[in-house]
């Protein structure tokens, strides 16, 4: 590259920052906002079952009845939020979204508790399909371990069985912010790359400035690097703003090195950064920019295993997230930050974002030259 | 309100709409794609778990536990571990999920009538799959247990639990998640196409031209909103028949009711959008501000995937002044429980509500910007 290149870049670096960083507001999306979905994903994207809303109508009203209602209670899992004796209420509650959970312990519960075959209907609110899941799972344990005491107090189960002890790794007391947050984190970093790089070419040429540019004897690639370069930057620094907020206040552990997650980033920013310039060149207006970086957006999102696990994907889709490099880059985080994942732990990951930003990279340079000649 | 100009207005911004023949293309193929991939690659629903198994019993006992994980169907066994030590790198580089350890002890215990334990390590840092997992193997093992210790003999359990689960019987996620997703739907074409409508004539300098006619600004307004409307509408019906028809997502209640709600949120969702809009007269910050005060919040805190019940107490708070949160109670139950307006009356003012302001938004800025 000549010294007369390096010095068109410069000063056209010079003038995107200006750009960029001139008006107040766009200063505040490019900091303020990275920090506020952070605080707004970190916080909303929850799938701990604490407290949930149970509504009881014990039919029973023994002593029976009542313990196995406090050892629902007692797990921390729910929350009794109403009791009646009228199952018509229990229908109201699930129905006005009072309460998720439905416990109904039929008359002469405690009397067939001593005969055997007592039955305890546990309902619940089938419309939020992932918590449903959870608390069944966990009323059932409920019940099944009241049953066990309840047969070996009267001598009916013979001692020994198998106990299972469960251990969780990495996140002991298996808290799902610190899955969620670090995976925000390489979010956030796309959608700022998408965004800034697809807007601004597109924006100048909208204008017309960008007829001004090509009557300068700035080169096209000298123009895509001057235009990504300042973004890079801005999407380096919202990252580790980002990842210390992280941290510092939802206090997520980083077990590895941040040396790790460097290459990983720099591959996924230039990665963010093509796929931007990609979109640049099949747009003509801005509105069109933003709607096709929507249209990838969105699914690389579904499917980069950010809340929805891949294992749980049809194979097909299995392979797609293959291509899709948010997936890789959010199992470089989580590995890190969770895992404490080293260099050798990751190479499919890095291979991964390397192989795809190259290729996006290879088709934008290409295309973009061509586009702005057109 | 004078008719012709208020034509003449939405007649211009709809002829602009189809003359960006991609834009309008994209406006009803996002919802498409994201209809397909909610529909058919998403699932909550957890199974193959991959499990790895540290078996050093080796006895007929410890593989029948394991036997039964196997067959339980939540559990694919991907690997026989030989040492302890292994079980650090099947976990730490994500070969399996959950490593169960059945000791050397096993089967003796198991026979003398001692407690017999087995361990079972998770990888907790996907704590959503954890917990399931771990119920599942709960149930398993406990199964297992009282198998074992009651052969021969017939005891049943003094207790067990009936579940039961309403509204969504078989617990599809797709069932809960389409009808929610028609409020994202919505809030992504507020942003995407109401929040640039008014930028994008700043930035182009035609606002003054705008200015300088007769119109009034109730008419540009409400005349810009228009085709906007027709456009929500059209991808709620369409939205609508694929969850039915492709999806077969149960639809238990009423279908005017639906759409009389769905129109006053529409109504809120591109009023506030246009206010957006005239406020930020640049279409880089509106869409920005508009995915953060519509998109986002339909996402996250609409109770649309995430619930609500376990939101802090300052999101649940905030979550009382998203207007999404109401609408995706009205759909779900409209669409799950099959309940009237006695059940949805809240929702229903909720929605009134929303228009009044994201109409009046967008009225009050705009006159503000023209005089």
């Amino acid at each position: 590259m000549s010294s007369g290149s390096l010095l068109r870049i410069r000063e056209m670096v010079r003038k995107e920052f200006r750009q960029l960083l001139r008006d107040r507001r766009t200063r505040a999306v490019i900091f303020v906002s990275p920090l506020l979905q952070l605080l707004m994903f970190g916080y909303a994207v929850n799938t701990d079952i604490r407290d949930t809303a149970t509504f009881v109508v014990d039919l029973d009203a023994t002593a029976a009845s009542r313990r196995l209602v406090d050892a629902f209670v007692a797990t921390g899992y729910f929350e009794v939020v109403g009791r009646s004796d009228r199952p018509a209420d229990l229908v109201r509650a699930l129905d006005h979204g009072h309460a998720l959970i439905g416990i109904e312990i039929p008359r002469g519960f405690a009397r067939d508790l001593t005969g055997g075959g007592a039955a305890v209907q546990v309902i619940v609110d089938g419309t939020e399909s992932n918590s449903a899941t959870i608390a069944q799972g966990y009323a059932s344990r409920i019940v099944r371990r009241f049953a066990l005491e309840q047969a070996a107090a009267v001598g009916a189960l013979p001692s020994g069985g198998v106990d299972l002890r469960a251990r969780a790794w990495y996140n002991p007391n298996l808290e799902s912010r610190a899955y969620n947050v670090p995976a925000v984190i390489g979010v956030l970093i796309m959608l700022m790359c998408l965004l800034l790089t697809a807007l601004a070419v597109v924006r100048e040429r909208e204008l017309g400035t960008l007829d001004q540019l090509m009557v300068s004897p700035l080169t096209p690639g000298e123009l895509m690097i001057s235009k990504t370069l300042p973004v890079a930057v801005i999407a380096l620094f919202d990252l580790a703003a980002v990842s210390l907020l992280a941290i510092v206040w939802f206090r997520i552990p980083m077990q590895g090195s941040p040396l790790v997650l460097l290459p990983a980033a720099l591959l996924y920013i230039l990665g963010g950064l093509a796929v931007g310039l990609l979109i640049s060149t099949v747009s003509r207006t801005q509105q069109e920019a933003f709607m096709s970086m929507f249209l990838f957006f969105q699914p690389s999102i579904i499917l980069s295993g950010f809340f929805y696990p891949i294992d749980s994907m049809p194979r097909f889709f299995r392979w797609v997230t293959l291509g899709n490099p948010v997936r890789h880059f959010l199992e470089v985080v989580r590995a890190v930050f969770l895992k404490g994942a080293g260099f050798i732990d990751l190479w499919p990951q890095y291979l991964g974002l390397a192989l795809l930003a190259g290729a996006v990279l290879w088709l934008a340079v290409i295309r973009f030259p061509r586009t702005m000649a057109g | 309100m004078n008719r012709t100009r208020l034509v003449a207005i939405a007649r211009k911004e709809f002829l602009q709409i189809r003359r960006d023949a991609r834009s309008l293309y994209l406006a009803f193929m996002l919802p498409l794609l994201l209809l397909m991939l909610f529909g058919y690659a998403i699932s909550f629903d957890i199974r193959n778990i991959r499990l790895a198994v540290l078996d050093r019993s080796r006895t007929a006992a410890s593989r029948e536990l394991v036997e039964s994980f196997e067959s339980s169907g939540y559990f694919t066994v991907v690997g026989h571990l030989a040492r302890a030590a292994d079980v650090d790198r099947a976990l730490a580089d994500g070969h399996a999920k959950l490593v169960l350890v059945i000791p050397p002890s096993f089967a003796a215990h198991l026979g003398s009538g001692r407690a017999a334990e087995v361990q079972l390590l998770l990888d907790g840092s996907d704590a959503n799959t954890a917990t399931i997992a771990q119920n599942y193997a709960d149930a398993i093992v406990s199964g297992y247990s009282t198998r074992v210790t009651l052969r021969g003999r017939s005891v049943a359990l003094p207790v067990r639990a009936e579940n039961r689960v309403w509204y969504n019987e078989t617990l599809e996620s797709r069932n809960m998640i389409v009808p929610g997703l028609v409020a994202v739907i919505m809030s992504i074409i507020a942003a995407m196409l109401t929040a640039l409508t008014i930028a994008r004539e700043w930035e182009r300098g035609t606002m003054e031209q705008l200015a300088a006619t007769p119109v009034h600004r109730l008419e540009v307004v409400i005349g810009k909103l228009l085709p906007y409307v027709g456009i929500g509408l059209f991808d709620v019906a369409v939205a609508t028949g694929v969850a039915l028809v492709i999806f077969h997502v149960p639809f238990r209640g009423d279908v005017l009711l639906l759409a009389g709600m769905t129109l006053l949120f529409l109504l809120g969702a591109l009023g506030l959008g246009m206010f957006i809009s005239a406020a930020m007269k640049s279409q880089i910050l509106a869409t920005q501000v508009a995915m953060i005060a519509t998109f986002l919040p339909a996402l996250l805190l609409s109770g649309f995937i995430f619930s609500i019940g376990t939101m802090p107490w300052v999101l649940k708070a905030v979550s009382r002044v998203v207007a999404a949160r109401y609408y995706v109670s009205v759909t779900k139950g409209i669409f799950l429980k099959g309940v009237g307006l006695d059940v949805l009356a809240v929702d229903g003012l909720a929605m009134v509500l929303f228009a009044a302001v994201g109409l009046g938004l967008a009225i009050r800025v705009f006159r503000k910007e023209i005089a």
